[in-house]
């Protein structure tokens, strides 16, 4: 074989390999001009970048320990006795479904290890995209253009939940088994329809012989499926629009400073993915997650204690069992408000934050590009309300493990669900005011660190005796990153009347947009940062102050 | 007669008189008297009776009154039997240091005669359960599985799948069952302590009792293995998501800082 070809290709003796293998490649897939227009592709360089890439790494180890799980897994609710080598449960009636994890756990060769390596990959990857997005929402990067992708990321994330949530139902253990039925409850709860829902969605009552084969199969294919094609979306448009920096001396809305994609990107994302892969499955080896066997198989007459979802459904525990258990009657038919309520709120809570990007951009009016991102402080109003709002969020969770807390803290359980029902009210207000005025406090010192310099700590004594401390100037770069934000000026209504001196229509919403442009940057809502003007002014008067 | 009368006052008559006196209360009593057995028993019995009385108005009569009749701040003692007095003060419950929601577990100062003694005494109050012998509460040669399935039907509501403890209304608690005595896991199943509901002999039998022991001694004792690694305390979700966040998610942060740090020089050209 090898004599034909230095035969055939004589005239092309010194063309290595690859570049024949490129050459073949290029013909066919047109990968030169891809290549060309994409390996120099620009990064910024932040640790905070690579939160995403945590989620899409973690990703990947699912869908790859996935694959293994699905080749032992039965997902069958047939009810067999098992004899499998987990003693304690040897002679116990259970599904087939809670017999094949357990055989998975103890009789398949590394089973236990992928089993965990798959449930931690989870925890990680729901994890690492909460802080993905709070990444993304505390530093504007969700402005325009990158609107759309912010609500694929959304997606991704609710998507996760559900994902999650469905695959930790499948073993048909004790634990899930309370959680299927919790879910079936929320279903139940809603009006009209909720009945109807269940029926069709475990093919009949409750737990019928169908909900582990219908799950398994939205867990593995029909969300996984969507997931995947959100990520595929999601990486496109970070190309598409490339990444987003902070300001500095160089980088402008119009640039990206950073190292190319090939080679410095290949291998630090290729590393990156190895360490992840790595760190998950050490993580694995140490501790157990859902230890099935020691929860028993699910039978709806059984419960314990201390039955809690994932932690991605937390929130979504927390605001049922915070909430009171009303109910109303009207002819006959029962409003489960206790329910209810708290399966709006969490559609209305999720929400929020995924329009969030639209409400602000109708707020500010500003249509054009942002590729540089905002320091938390310098947005003081939005920064305090991603941080109410992850405190309603942390404060939910800390109600969906209230028993946990009460034993674990020597509380009563009645006591840690008051401070929950009254703190998801007043915690994020609280959270508001101080972490706005926090940033309020950071800009001021901004501020004057441009104005007067960095404190030197250097004690000088003047010639008639006053004691004065040395400030050292900034650097042109430190100052060109300190007063790089733009800052908004508050929409106004215009004048009550016209030049006719008849009086104006302003439609409501308008006012309302006044409104809250003047609470996002009016007065005493963003500290102005200094001018050249006041800078040149104490600057070029006295050389210290 | 005669004779007799013309001793009558003989100096040794008296003398006399009193052997025949003392050999008849003697004799009588040899006769009427119960056997000697029986006799050293009762004995025993009414002294463990007495010093556990003894210990009773020391330790327990200012709550539960001096009879055992139980005051506001303590209930009556009167047929719970020996079993529960067993429970409550070996395990160091009773005497309670302080009111409060429940009574919590501590160390335990009386030795097994005390207790013994503070058994017998409220068990002579009225008929209870009594102390279980060893033969039955040893889980040796129990079902472990359908141990299992009767902790998972009758206990794990409040004492969490394999008895790590849970919360209850208003401060209450289920105590973690780890390590806990058999006997003493027997005894509170016998006579259901504070919170807890009894489960007598008709509802739970001697075997199930056994079963539900020798489960607990499988998954929650100092032998029990944890196939996965880490336990993170057995409570479930919450302590594998604070875990995952703290270590797993935290850990990759500070992998992913590591290598942002390390970013390539670029050349001169």
């Amino acid at each position: 074989m090898s004599t034909t070809t230095t035969k055939d290709s004589r005239s092309r003796e010194k063309a290595p390999a690859g570049e024949k293998v490129a050459d073949w490649a290029d013909g066919r897939l047109g990968i030169y001009s891809l290549a060309k227009a994409n390996m120099r592709k620009i990064f910024p360089d932040h640790w905070s970048f690579m939160l995403g890439e945590i989620c899409l790494y973690s990703f990947i180890i699912i869908i790859l320990t996935g694959v293994y799980l699905t080749l032992f897994f039965h997902p069958s609710m047939n009810e067999i006795e098992y004899h499998g080598s987990y003693v304690p449960l040897q002679g116990q009636m259970m599904s087939e479904a809670f017999a094949s994890t357990l055989d998975i756990s103890f009789d398949v060769r590394g089973g236990l290890l992928i089993r965990q390596i798959h449930h931690w990959a989870a925890i990680v990857f729901l994890a690492g995209m909460f802080v993905h997005m709070m990444r993304v929402f505390f530093t504007g990067a969700f402005r325009k253009p990158r609107e759309i992708n912010w609500l694929f990321g959304f997606l991704l994330f609710v998507l996760g939940m559900f994902t999650g949530f469905t695959g930790y139902s499948l073993p048909d253990d004790l634990l899930s088994g309370t959680g299927v039925r919790f879910t079936q409850g929320a279903i139940l709860a809603t009006p009209i329809v909720g009945t109807y829902i269940s029926m069709f969605l475990f093919g009949g009552e409750f737990p019928g012989g169908d909900f582990v084969s219908r799950f398994y199969s939205i867990h593995i294919l029909l969300l996984p499926g969507i997931m995947l094609g959100l990520v595929v979306g999601h990486l496109i448009l970070v190309f598409y629009h490339k990444h987003t920096q902070f300001a500095g001396p160089g980088k402008t809305n119009k640039n990206v400073v950073g190292m190319p994609l090939l080679p410095v990107y290949m291998a630090k994302a290729g590393g990156f993915f190895f360490l992840v892969f790595g760190f998950i499955a050490m993580l694995s080896a140490v501790a157990s997650i859902n230890p099935i066997w020691v929860l028993g198989p699910y039978r709806p007459d059984q419960v314990s204690t201390g039955a809690q979802p994932d932690w991605y459904m937390g929130f979504a525990e927390g605001l049922i069992r915070a909430m009171p258990g009303w109910e109303i009657n009207l002819w006959g038919h029962t409003l489960v408000l206790g329910v209810f309520i708290p399966l709006v709120l969490f559609g209305l809570f999720l929400g929020v934050i995924a329009l969030y990007p639209f409400i602000e951009s109708w707020i500010t009016g500003d249509k054009r590009e942002h590729h540089i991102l905002d320091r938390p402080r310098n947005a003081p109003t939005r920064t305090g309300f991603g941080v109410a709002w992850v405190t309603a969020y942390m404060i939910m969770l800390i109600g969906g493990g209230n028993d946990i807390v009460a034993t674990h803290f020597h509380l009563s359980i009645n006591s840690v669900t008051w401070f929950v029902r009254i703190g998801f009210f007043v915690g994020p207000v609280v959270a508001f005011i101080v972490t706005k005025r926090i940033c309020l406090g950071l800009q001021r010192r901004d501020a004057d660190k441009v104005l007067h310099g960095r404190e030197s700590g250097i004690i000088k004594r003047l010639p008639h005796g006053e004691f004065i401390e040395v400030h050292e100037p900034l650097s042109q770069e430190a100052l060109h990153t300190l007063t790089a934000h733009e800052q908004y000026k508050p929409a106004e209504i215009g004048p009550a009347v016209d030049e006719n001196g008849v009086e104006r229509k302003v439609k409501g919403s308008q006012k309302l947009r006044a409104k809250l442009s003047n609470a996002y940057f009016g007065e005493d809502n963003q500290i102005p940062k200094p001018t050249a003007e006041e800078y040149k002014e104490i600057t070029s008067g006295h050389g210290h102050h | 007669m005669k004779k007799l009368s013309a001793r009558r006052r003989h100096p040794l008559a008296a003398l006399v008189v009193l052997l025949l006196a003392l050999a008849c209360t003697g004799g009588l009593y040899t006769v009427f008297a119960p056997t000697d057995e029986a006799q050293a028993g009762t004995t025993a019995q009414s002294l463990a009776i007495d010093e556990g009385k003894k210990l009773y108005a020391v330790g327990c009569a200012s709550c539960h009154g001096t009879g055992g009749q139980g005051t506001t701040d303590g209930p009556s003692l009167v047929g719970v039997g020996a079993a529960a007095v067993d429970f409550q003060v070996a395990t160091g419950r009773m005497p309670a240091q302080q009111p409060g929601a429940q009574v919590p577990k501590k160390k335990n100062i009386y030795s097994q005669a005390d207790i013994d003694q503070l058994a017998a005494y409220i068990a002579s109050l009225g008929a209870g359960p009594s102390v279980p012998t060893e033969e039955q509460y040893n889980p040796e040669g129990a079902d472990i599985a359908k141990g299992g399935e009767l902790f998972r039907n009758n206990c794990s509501q409040c004492h969490n799948f394999t008895g790590k403890g849970g919360a209850l209304t208003n401060g209450k608690y289920a105590p973690t069952l780890e390590d806990v005595d058999p006997k003493h896991i027997y005894e509170a199943m016998q006579t259901g302590p504070q919170n807890m509901p009894s489960f007598p002999d008709t509802t739970l039998t001697e075997k199930n009792k056994k079963d539900i022991i020798a489960y607990l001694d499988a998954v929650n004792s100092d032998d029990s293995e944890s196939p996965g690694g880490l336990e993170l305390g057995g409570l479930g979700p919450v302590s594998e998501g604070l875990f995952g966040w703290i270590f797993g998610l935290g850990g990759l942060i500070a992998v992913a800082v590591w290598v942002a740090a390390r970013t390539a020089k670029a050349k001169k050209s």
